[in-house]
């Protein structure tokens, strides 16, 4: 579905990236874990078009790095971002309309099953989303990137700030995001979601893949745990 | 006195849809953009020659409709081949790209149709009195600008609330990156966005151009008020530019009429100052019509000591 090679990226003269490689197969959950500032959310943003990448992404065997963050997105990428970047001055409703790539597109998730697994979101479809709560919040931007239909979604840091009630209901909902078809790459601090659901995971380090496994096999390699996790 | 406020009123609802029609576009672009553009004035000016030309071969009515298109189509040129490949180099660039427009389109239309005004007239169609109110006339041109302009402005308010470019353009206001992620080309937005507020200067000076004098000079005059609109109304509010542009039509339009001066309002509250002599006397007797170029410059100043985002402005900066 996606392979990563060779992946660079800069702020100014910064050198952010150097070298990543990753891939994530069809159908599967792959977690990218790493402190703060090793790089793993610039690694979406470049995928995404959002940084400039220098290096090989392919997708769906197509080469897309250089390409226009929409172009990507056209293309099959969904990415949620950090810190939610919902539209605050418009409505629920509105939002989820904006996920949406074309009037009407029809894929495999609607907003009608947005709401009908999130009711909250449903009760509230017409409330300004600056005002509902940050659990819903981050509902509402994972499910905003999913009416667009993509084959593959990279969601950053989706359980940060969120009550252990939340964060377990993130976690179905990616487990129900993989089982529709959906190839996910998941940037995460929380080590037990991560390994609870993730097919293979990759840690980061000063801008480059330092470990890259199964959840049984980064378990048994507490090495790398303490050198590239453990503050 | 009725008379007087009737009139103002009128006259400050629609000077001050002109205005908003003038500062929409450039709220927008600058709330999407961050480019404060120098040269929308330029647009409305461009308008007006436009509508000039049409108008001499194939009349006012052709005129109304492909001025503004044209002004439009020149406005996606500047964005696109212009403006965008500038864009990398910052704010600054793009500041001073705009200011160079300003000065092209200037030079440009002195070179087209000379330094002196145009005969740009009022459609003879339009040009009768309507109704006399108390022995003021109200022309049918004037209620065809203010026919106009609320239908712009009502064309504007759907677009913006009810259409699918509509909430692309709002959500790219706060979040553009976001925008382009969920699949929407910003970058063409941007362009429509800018070409669309370019029009609708346009359309202003279609309908301002012949009511007002269409000369070189008219983008200088009217710029610096369009700007003064924005930063009162709030950089990139579109309800915040509507509110002052009225505001500001309002305060430009009472004060003409008012032909007191100081001391005369401080003698209401029996408050005289006998011995005023040299500045303090000239002060004094300054009439309050003819303040009415300063106004605006004034309330402008004030807004930014007190309240700098602007009346409904959410920008930090």
């Amino acid at each position: 579905m996606l392979a990563v090679a060779d992946l660079n990226a800069y702020y100014g003269r910064s050198h952010v990236l150097q070298g990543v490689n990753l891939k994530v197969g069809e159908g599967e959950i792959v977690s990218l874990l790493g402190r703060n500032g090793v790089g793993r959310s610039t690694t979406c943003r470049a995928i995404m078009g959002l940084v400039a990448p220098h290096g090989s992404i392919r997708f769906k065997d197509k080469e897309i790095a250089g390409l226009k963050p929409h172009a990507i997105a056209r293309l099959g990428v969904g990415y949620v971002p950090e810190d939610r970047e919902i539209f605050p001055r418009l409505t629920v409703i509105q939002n989820l309309i904006l996920g949406l790539k074309n009037k009407g597109q029809k894929g495999r998730w609607t907003i009608e099953d947005v709401f009908e697994l999130f009711p909250r979101l449903g009760e509230r479809t017409h409330v300004l989303a600056g005002f509902i709560s940050g659990g819903e919040q981050q509902m509402l931007t994972m499910c905003r990137t999913l009416v667009g239909d993509p084959d593959f979604i990279m969601i950053d840091e989706p359980t940060e700030g969120l009550s252990p009630k939340m964060i377990e209901q993130v976690r179905q909902l990616i487990q129900e995001i993989a089982q529709s078809g959906i190839s996910v790459l998941l940037v995460e601090q929380k080590l037990t979601i991560a390994l609870a659901i993730s097919h293979r995971i990759y840690i980061m380090g000063h801008g480059r893949i330092v470990f890259e496994g199964t959840p049984s096999e980064f378990q048994e390699n507490t090495d790398v745990r303490k050198e590239w996790l453990e503050i | 006195m009725l008379e007087f406020i009737l009139f103002s009123c009128i006259n400050s609802l629609l000077y001050g849809l002109l205005l908003f029609m003038l500062s929409s576009g450039l709220t927008l672009i600058f709330g999407l953009m961050n480019v404060l553009n120098f040269a929308h004035a330029s647009f409305f000016m461009l308008g007006a020659y436009f509508a000039y030309e049409i108008s001499t071969y194939i009349g006012f009515w052709p005129a109304l409709v492909f001025a503004p298109l044209g002004v439009g189509v020149v406005g996606i040129f500047i964005e696109r081949y212009g403006l965008r490949s500038v864009h990398k180099y910052g704010h600054v660039a793009e500041l001073l790209f705009t200011f160079g427009v300003f000065y092209v389109i200037d030079e440009l239309v002195i070179l087209i149709w000379g330094r002196n005004p145009v005969p740009y007239e009022v459609p003879g169609g339009l040009d009768f009195t309507l109704l006399t109110i108390m022995n003021t006339n109200f022309s049918a041109y004037r209620a065809f600008m203010l026919l106009i302009s609320v239908a712009m402005f009502a064309v504007l308010f759907f677009v913006i609330t009810r259409s699918r470019l509509g909430l692309i353009i709002q959500a790219a206001l706060t979040h553009p990156e976001t925008v382009g992620a969920l699949g929407h080309n910003v970058p063409s937005v941007f362009m429509y966005v800018f070409g669309g507020g370019a029009a609708l200067a346009g359309l202003a000076g279609v309908i301002g151009g012949n009511y007002l004098i269409t000369e070189p000079a008219m983008a200088q005059n009217l710029g610096p008020i369009v700007f003064v609109v924005v930063v009162v109304g709030g950089m990139g509010s579109l309800t915040g530019a509507f509110v002052a542009s009225l505001l500001i039509a309002a305060l430009q339009t009472f004060a003409v009429g008012m032909e007191v001066s100081l001391s005369d309002l401080l003698a209401l509250w029996d408050v005289y100052i006998p011995e005023a002599s040299g500045i303090i006397e000239d002060l004094l007797r300054i009439q309050v019509s003819h303040t009415r170029g300063m106004l605006p410059y004034l309330f402008m100043v004030l807004m930014l000591v007190f309240k700098p985002k602007g009346l409904m402005g959410t920008r930090e900066e």
